[in-house]
């Protein structure tokens, strides 16, 4: 395979600095490779050829031209990244994966956009979701699920299966996906990639598309940890157009990723985030790698997060509660789908209702109603009111752990890829993908996912999850980078090396 | 079908009101509640907007600190506590011109609570109303219905939506139920929204401007039986935007509760709207979402915490309370009860302090305001203080008057000079030539010729009909076309014909 | 199992502005009742004396000053929009009044 497409971020960076390749060779490869398998793969929504090779070539000619403005280049500019399609960008359409917003195109930039924009990283284009985010497996997107590079008959996971599997399938080095209960993490684990929830506030939310504001975060999605710490450093930093954003400086990642370290580090593993529901091949992944870092010099410790086996319900109230509201605006009024109701009077109020019953997806719609329903008069104390008392809970469980512990870790999901369509007809059964992830999402803290090897049972990726305290993602990146130095030992190269060919090169096609 | 209605008088014998407003003031910071789009009245449709305004997909709030202090100052004026921790919160129902299909609020914790103001009716009684809260919110966009018959929302074939407004600051005044008004109730409805108006507007934090929806008042008002304590069940008359339309809604409300009750049925519990030109209400449809708005805590806001060091520094900074300027400057000019309300009444008060700090003595200053200039402001349909006559114009013009050398009839040509932008009142007088002709040699000419032409008037004032000498002075002042001083003219008349005045 | 009726998810489907077939109705009553069964045991966790967490991370008093910023151009404002007049956004006739 083309070492081009193959290369992390940070050796793309390399080659570029030192001009062995051109950012316009780079990014048509990835266009080359986008149109090859795509097709199978299904990762993107939107590809953003013109404005990515003229990105590209601006990075060319400014390096060409060498001096301080070759100099005052980003360490990425030129490598191209894809973007969930639930951040706005200006001049390309931003869907969320919902018919209610097909062909809308933003007149402004999110932050994390205008950032990658002056930093010059090509956008090669829009990746599929699950509509508005809300799913575990990218299926309840409206136009057609992604699938997973490791096997096109599985789902990618999701809501952001789509970066994770344009970044499995070398459609792109880089993408920004979103977590709010595991959105970047799950697909990580399932598609044999790297993805991270930096702390709440982080990264700027402004521009993302809210799905549940106290929960939503934007992440790094990558094939290996340095490049989600360039990518972190790169998107975050305080926003004063997001009042959640925090001022805190978060730009000793990268540093903590080349200097990874676990010597006397105290690695918490979460009592609770294990045993039932986890599938065999997943729990053993899980503990030969923790096996390795105890080799390593980390000191290993058991934790307890009582809690935690109340966070799935109050994510489940929390987060369509805030969806319900988050999603009223979609109404057929100032941008998106309009629908006439197809008899009786026209009036406002039921072209509203006809446009977000053709506009939203069945999943939309349950969580707007459970939402709607939680919040309302009656119910608000038992359920909403509950659940922000339960976050409370959770995050003394995290408090207390992180006094044993200095970070923490788990599975990232209970099981590896399932069959697409297998859980579609069973919310409930979807919903406990995110048994893991989601406590991370409900205190705020960070969260990382790293390809930890294949499950014996069926050869498909294992996520192995680290979680740090709030502000700490330093930690992540520390403890990650020598866990991923040492998994790679073993396999002797990445975990990805082991994907099956993908496209033409299937059928022994160009090389 | 029109409603039934009592009179006043026997609604009064009957029944005691109760009553209830919820006035929303706009707030006249630079920019939005919750944007940086510029707060703005009159622009064309939807300039003043940016993604945040239109709700769109990715949008985040920030709340603006001028319009926080605003409201702070407004709580502290209006004698509330001012709530060390308070939040917003999302107020969830579906409207075109709300363009996230929620309002960001203020629910459970507003910003200030438990206050009180004391309103000071027409002969100077004193009613309490106690404040319930204020609380931050954002104005939703401007909606044209078009088609119809009436512009009306009823009958319209569509509607035309400018966000504009939306996302301007508010703060809502609700107050406690108001018991015990009796008959005044109309006029303490009236006087309260008034006193409202006058505070934020003292402030500065409002421009106060009724017509232009800057104070917008919605009425409830509540009958129980004369002697009860139990309220009645509560009307709510929405957007009630003129101080004379709060008097007339409360006034027609109370007379149709008491027709309802006393046909021995039950008042619905319902919005009404009131509609000027017939000076009656008339029942709105009930909103279908009005029973659930599904409040929550707004999670893309922080919490906002009021240190008493902050609230102490803009306790600092508020204005002299209306009325209690009033009261001193009432004092300080020394004019009687009728001659200040009326001073009050025309708004000229402000102005009349200016003057006298100008130069002027109290008494000039209200004879210039209240005798020349209200009557023209009222003629032009403007408020006196916007007619262009500056303190300094009246002082200068009260200085020629008094030095003899305008009479009060030039001294009104020169005034309207100065207002049609002629200049100074002197370049006025110059311009306009208006020189009062007080050389005594042309005048008795003027009186010769004037007493030959009505000698049998010049007779009778020499019998001593002395009353008589204004036509001859009438005759003077018209040769000299008006610019004689009329005293000397009188004495000059008197003395030529030899009798004592 | 948790009480859902048809009539419920109407009402909320109302409240909601989503038009919903007789179908629809029966089928999210179902599901939204077997939903609610899972999450509810949150409602027993926690006592009173456990206070609500509404953010993540505690932060306090983030303002922006009074200051004008950027504006859309009314054609930006209108660009999405599925129906305009007059530089403004086009609705059909309102039913409830304000």
């Amino acid at each position: 395979m083309n070492e081009l497409i193959t290369s992390t971020a940070t050796q793309l960076a390399e080659k570029l600095s030192t001009k062995e390749v051109s950012s316009e060779e780079v990014t048509q490869a990835h266009l080359d490779r986008i149109a090859e398998v795509d097709e199978e793969v299904h990762a993107f929504l939107h590809v953003n050829t013109e404005e990515a090779l003229a990105v590209a070539r601006e990075v060319d000619s400014l390096r060409a031209a060498g001096g301080d403005d070759a100099a005052a280049l980003h360490p990425l500019a030129g490598v191209p990244i894809a973007i969930k399609d639930l951040i706005v960008t200006v001049g390309q359409p931003t869907t969320a994966g919902s018919r209610i917003l097909e062909g809308w195109k933003s007149p402004y930039d999110a932050t994390v956009i205008r950032k990658i924009r002056a930093a010059k990283l090509p956008m090669l284009g829009k990746t599929n979701l699950d509509e508005f985010a809300m799913g575990s497996s990218t299926e309840h997107s409206a136009f057609g699920p992604t699938r997973n590079p490791w096997d096109l008959d599985r789902i990618p996971g999701g809501s952001g299966g789509g970066s994770a599997a344009a970044v499995a399938a070398f459609e792109a080095p880089l993408a920004l996906g979103t977590d709010t209960g595991g959105s970047i993490r799950q697909p990580g684990a399932v598609t044999g990639t790297v993805g991270v929830k930096p702390t709440y506030g982080a990264v700027s939310r402004y521009g993302a598309i809210a799905m549940a504001s106290s929960l939503d975060q934007i992440g790094p999605v990558s094939r290996s940890i340095l490049d989600a710490a360039l990518l972190q450093e790169l998107i975050g930093g305080h926003d004063p157009f997001d009042s959640t954003s925090l001022t805190d400086s978060f730009d000793n990642l990268a540093e903590a990723a080349r200097n990874g370290s676990v010597d006397g580090v105290r690695i918490g593993i979460v009592k609770e985030l294990g045993g039932e529901g986890f599938q065999a091949g997943v729990e053993a992944r899980f503990r030969d790698a923790v096996e390795l870092l105890r080799g390593a010099g980390a000191e290993i410790v058991e934790v307890s997060c009582p809690n935690f086996k109340y966070a799935l319900g109050a994510y489940y109230l929390i987060m369509p509660s805030e969806v319900s509201s988050n999603l009223a605006k979609f109404d057929g009024v100032r941008y998106g789908l309009r629908v006439l109701p197809k008899d009786g009077p026209l009036t406002i109020e039921r072209v509203m209702g006809a446009t977000r019953a053709a506009g939203f997806g069945d999943e939309a719609k349950r969580r707007i109603i459970l939402g709607t329903y939680a919040l309302s008069a009656g119910y608000y104390d038992a359920y909403y009111g509950s659940a922000q008392k339960v976050r409370t809970l959770i995050q003394r469980d995290f408090d207390a752990a992180f006094e044993k512990a200095d970070i923490l870790i788990s599975p990232t999901a209970p099981t590896t890829a399932f069959p697409l369509g297998e859980k579609l007809d069973d919310p409930l059964a979807m919903y406990l993908n995110d048994v893991a992830t989601i406590p991370a999402n409900l205190a705020g803290v960070p969260g990382l996912s790293l390809p930890g090897g294949l499950a014996d049972e069926d050869g498909l990726p294992v996520g192995v999850q680290l979680l740090a305290p709030a502000r700490e993602d330093a930690r992540l990146y520390k403890v990650g980078a020598v866990l991923e130095s040492l998994l790679e030992a073993q396999w002797g190269g990445p975990l990805l090396a082991k994907a099956p060919v993908l496209g033409t090169e299937k059928t022994g096609g160009v090389k | 079908m029109a409603d039934q209605i009592l009179s006043f008088d026997e609604a009064m014998e009957q029944f005691d009101p109760v009553l209830g407003f919820e006035v929303h003031v706009e707030l006249n910071t630079k920019t939005k509640m919750f944007s940086s789009a510029p707060n703005a009245f009159g622009d064309d449709p939807n300039t003043n907007v940016n993604e945040v305004d239109l709700g769109m997909p990715g949008v985040l709030p920030v709340v603006n600190k001028a319009a926080v202090e605003s409201s702070i100052k407004i709580g502290l004026a209006l004698n509330c506590e001012i709530a060390e921790s308070c939040r917003f919160a999302r107020k969830n129902y579906f409207y075109p011109d709300t363009p996230k299909n929620f309002q960001t609020s203020q629910y459970d914790e507003p910003i200030a609570h438990d206050g009180w103001i004391d309103i000071e009716l027409e002969d100077g009684e004193v009613f309490r109303v106690e404040i319930e809260r204020a609380h931050m919110e954002e104005d939703a966009g401007k909606l044209t219905h078009m088609g119809g018959a009436t512009g009306r929302i009823q009958g319209a074939d569509y509607s035309l939506v400018d966000y504009n407004r939306a996302g301007v600051p508010l703060v809502e005044i609700v107050t406690k139920p108001i018991v015990g008004a009796g008959r005044r109730a109309p006029e303490l409805a009236r006087a309260y929204v008034s006193a409202i108006r006058e505070i934020v507007k003292n402030l500065g934090v409002s421009d106060a401007r009724m017509e232009r929806g800057n104070v917008r008042c919605d009425a409830n008002v509540s009958l129980m039986p004369k002697g009860a304590d139990k309220f009645g069940i509560r009307s709510e008359t929405k957007n009630v935007n003129s101080l004379r339309s709060v008097e007339h809604a409360v006034r027609f409300e109370i007379q149709r509760h008491a027709a309802v009750l006393a046909a021995g049925e039950k008042v619905t519990q319902e919005t009404r709207h009131w509609h000027e030109d017939t000076r009656t209400t008339t029942a709105g449809r009930p909103k279908s979402d009005a029973d659930d708005y599904r409040y929550f805590p707004e999670p893309d806001l922080v919490p906002l915490v009021a240190t008493r060091e902050w609230v102490e520094s803009l306790r600092a900074q508020l204005p002299e309370p209306p009325a209690e300027r009033r009261k001193r400057l009432k004092t300080a000019w020394g004019y009687s009860d009728p001659e200040f309300r009326d001073v009050v009444n025309a708004g000229v008060m402000d102005a009349i302090e200016e003057t006298i700090a100008a130069g002027a003595t109290p008494a000039a200053a209200r004879k210039w305001w209240m005798g020349e200039i209200v009557g023209r402001a009222k003629v032009a349909d403007v408020d006196p203080a916007d007619l262009g006559v500056s303190p300094e114009a009246i002082v200068e013009l009260n200085g020629l008057v008094e030095g003899g050398k305008l009479n009060n009839k030039m001294a009104g040509q020169v005034l309207d000079g100065v207002i049609a932008g002629e200049g100074t009142p002197t370049q006025v007088m110059e311009s306009r030539g208006l020189v009062l002709v007080s050389d005594d040699g042309p005048l008795l000419e003027a009186i010769d010729a004037a007493l030959a032409a009505q000698p049998d008037v010049a007779d009778k004032i020499r019998g001593g009909k002395v009353q008589a000498v204004g036509a001859i002075v009438g005759g003077v002042m018209k040769a000299t076309r008006g610019q004689a001083d009329a005293g000397r003219v009188r004495e000059l008349i008197l003395e030529k014909l030899g009798v004592n005045a | 199992m948790a009480e859902i009726t048809r009539d419920d998810v109407a009402h909320l489907a109302q409240l909601a502005r989503i038009e919903m077939s007789a179908e629809e109705l029966d089928r999210m009553a179902g599901e939204l009742a077997h939903i609610v069964d899972a999450v509810k045991s949150v409602s027993e966790v926690a006592g009173p004396d456990v206070p609500a967490t509404s953010h993540p991370i505690a932060l306090s008093n983030v303002f922006r000053e009074d200051v004008v910023g950027h504006v859309l151009t009314p054609e930006e404002a209108l660009s999405g929009a599925p129906d305009a007049e007059d530089s403004r956004f086009k609705v059909p006739a309102i039913l409830d009044e304000e």
